[in-house]
């Protein structure tokens, strides 16, 4: 674990591997030092946002003794069923860059079980990890100023979806009808609920 | 009848901001909120309302607003932030003053010779409804109040228990020139070949800029390192570096995560008057020493 400077307001702590970022995430929230205002699980850090006027250093010391023991069994979830149409635009070049040809990236995103690592982007968007490992691709070259709401996509270990039209630059992949933001009920991916993909009728 | 204002007119901008709804990065929604924080803060402070109470940011003057007729007494008004000229009914009024706005009276705006934003604080608080928590309006995600529009009439909340004690707060303006922000390099400094260049160019601020970040002209920093930065939690004040090398400071609405390097952190005060630097204006970073240094 390290923390890295961000400012008079901020921390940022990295570590090594998603499930440790989970776990100081779930530390931190059990128990939040003063001054913590938000806590900001991503890939492979936490940042901590703050009052300002926090005793940085003093804070610093509490978070490296923060216990981080990643979850050891995945507690029961429910299930949340996305149902998409794989026709999305990068589908075929998802399918070369992995070797697994369009019905292949199909099958393996369909196969094996997400869950909701971190929010994060935009409201209701959430990174989905654990998935199979062979869909793993980098972002686009190109970011695509437009990509429509419920578009589903790839990047590095995640898959997601988007909520609403924004700029993004994930392989895109499919498309759902799946409400992922509402204001009355917020975001429909809650963290550590798991996701199933599968393929609309 | 029921205390509001209604909007006669706006200038580029103006929205309602409070002071945002932290805690909720975990399903991607940002704390937004106004811009200068502090000029906020010292509008309500003026009425005697709790800091955090809704007003409204207006960009470079031009808004006109008239008490309605179901105000009964005179509404409580401040201005902080950026100096509009201001008059009631064609009476000029002051900046960092206590007015009051009898029904039927207009405010107005004029340009402010210096700074961008300019907040209008109402005692009681603008009483929109709230999204999720707050009032302000978040351009990023689209959350919260629409911008304001000719005829919008925005309800004013219950007086607080509170009386303004000053009638008028001997608090600077925002500057013309140049403006310089201290800044701590940033959590992925390592990742720009010569971070302390953003010390040493002289910036100016991009016709480009919004609520979202303030785009920086004048200079490149080149990058370090290769491959892609899995996206982390960014903070206000962030100084981030895109690959084409002209930095962007994330200001209130700045998205939750981001994937380029942040070469250094802007101090939380410092955003607040960084929040004020007009397209145009040249703006300078003082690297100043992080809170703690890290063993070797």
């Amino acid at each position: 674990m390290r923390v890295l400077p961000c400012g008079d307001a901020g921390l940022l702590v990295e570590l090594d591997e998603l499930p440790e970022v989970l776990a100081l995430a779930d530390a931190v929230r059990a128990a939040p030092p003063a001054g913590v205002l938000d806590v900001v699980p991503a890939a492979r850090t936490v940042l901590l946002t703050l009052e300002p006027g926090t005793d940085l250093a003093a804070l610093r010391r509490a978070v490296l003794d923060l216990p981080v023991e990643p979850r050891a069994a995945v507690p029961d979830t429910a299930t949340v069923e996305i149902a998409v149409v794989y026709d999305g635009p990068d589908l075929a070049e998802v399918g070369r860059l992995t070797g697994l040809g369009s019905d292949g990236v199909v099958a393996a995103h369909t196969g094996t079980p997400w869950r909701v690592a971190f929010g994060g982007f935009a409201p209701g968007f959430a990174y989905l990890s654990g998935g199979d490992p062979r869909l793993e691709v980098a972002r686009r070259d190109e970011p695509r100023t437009s990509v429509p709401a419920g578009s589903v996509g790839l990047a590095g270990e995640f898959s997601g979806v988007y909520p609403r039209a924004s700029p993004g630059g994930w392989q895109l992949i499919g498309r759902t009808d799946a409400v992922l933001w509402d204001l009355g009920r917020g975001a429909l991916l809650q963290p550590g609920e798991q996701v199933r993909f599968v393929v609309a009728p | 009848m029921t205390r509001s204002i209604e909007v006669v007119r706006t200038g580029p901008l103006a929205l309602v901001e409070d002071l945002g709804r932290p805690g909720l990065a975990a399903s991607g929604v940002g704390r937004s909120g106004a811009a200068d924080r502090g000029a906020l803060r010292l509008a309500n402070r003026l009425v005697a309302n709790p800091e955090d109470a809704a007003g409204i940011e207006v960009v470079l003057g031009g808004l006109v607003m008239r008490a309605t007729a179901g105000n009964t007494v005179p509404l409580i008004v401040a201005l902080a932030g950026a100096p509009a000229p201001a008059d009631i009914d064609g009476t000029p009024v002051g900046h960092h003053a206590v007015l009051a706005l009898r029904a039927g009276q207009v405010l107005r705006l004029g340009t402010p010779p210096t700074g961008l934003r300019t907040y209008v604080a109402v005692r009681g608080g603008l009483a929109v409804d709230p999204v999720l928590g707050s009032r302000s309006t978040d351009v990023l995600a689209g959350l919260g109040p629409p911008r304001l529009a000719a005829g919008d009439v925005l309800p004013v909340g219950p007086e607080p228990a509170a009386l303004p004690i000053l009638d008028v707060a001997p608090v600077a303006c925002p500057p013309g020139g140049t403006v310089t922000l201290r800044a701590v390099l940033g959590p992925r400094a390592d990742r720009v070949a010569d971070p302390a260049a953003l010390a040493r160019t002289p910036w100016t601020a991009s016709s480009r800029s919004d609520r979202i970040g303030m785009r920086l002209e004048g200079g490149r920093l080149e990058r370090a390192g290769a491959g892609d930065l899995p996206s982390e939690g960014m903070v206000r004040g962030a100084v981030q570096v895109p690959p084409c090398g002209e930095p962007v400071l994330l200001l209130a609405d700045h998205p939750v995560t981001g994937g380029y390097p942040v070469a250094a952190v802007v101090l939380d005060t410092d955003v607040d008057r960084a929040a004020q630097v007009r397209p145009g204006q040249p703006v300078r970073f003082v690297l100043v020493p992080p809170a703690w240094k890290d063993p070797p």
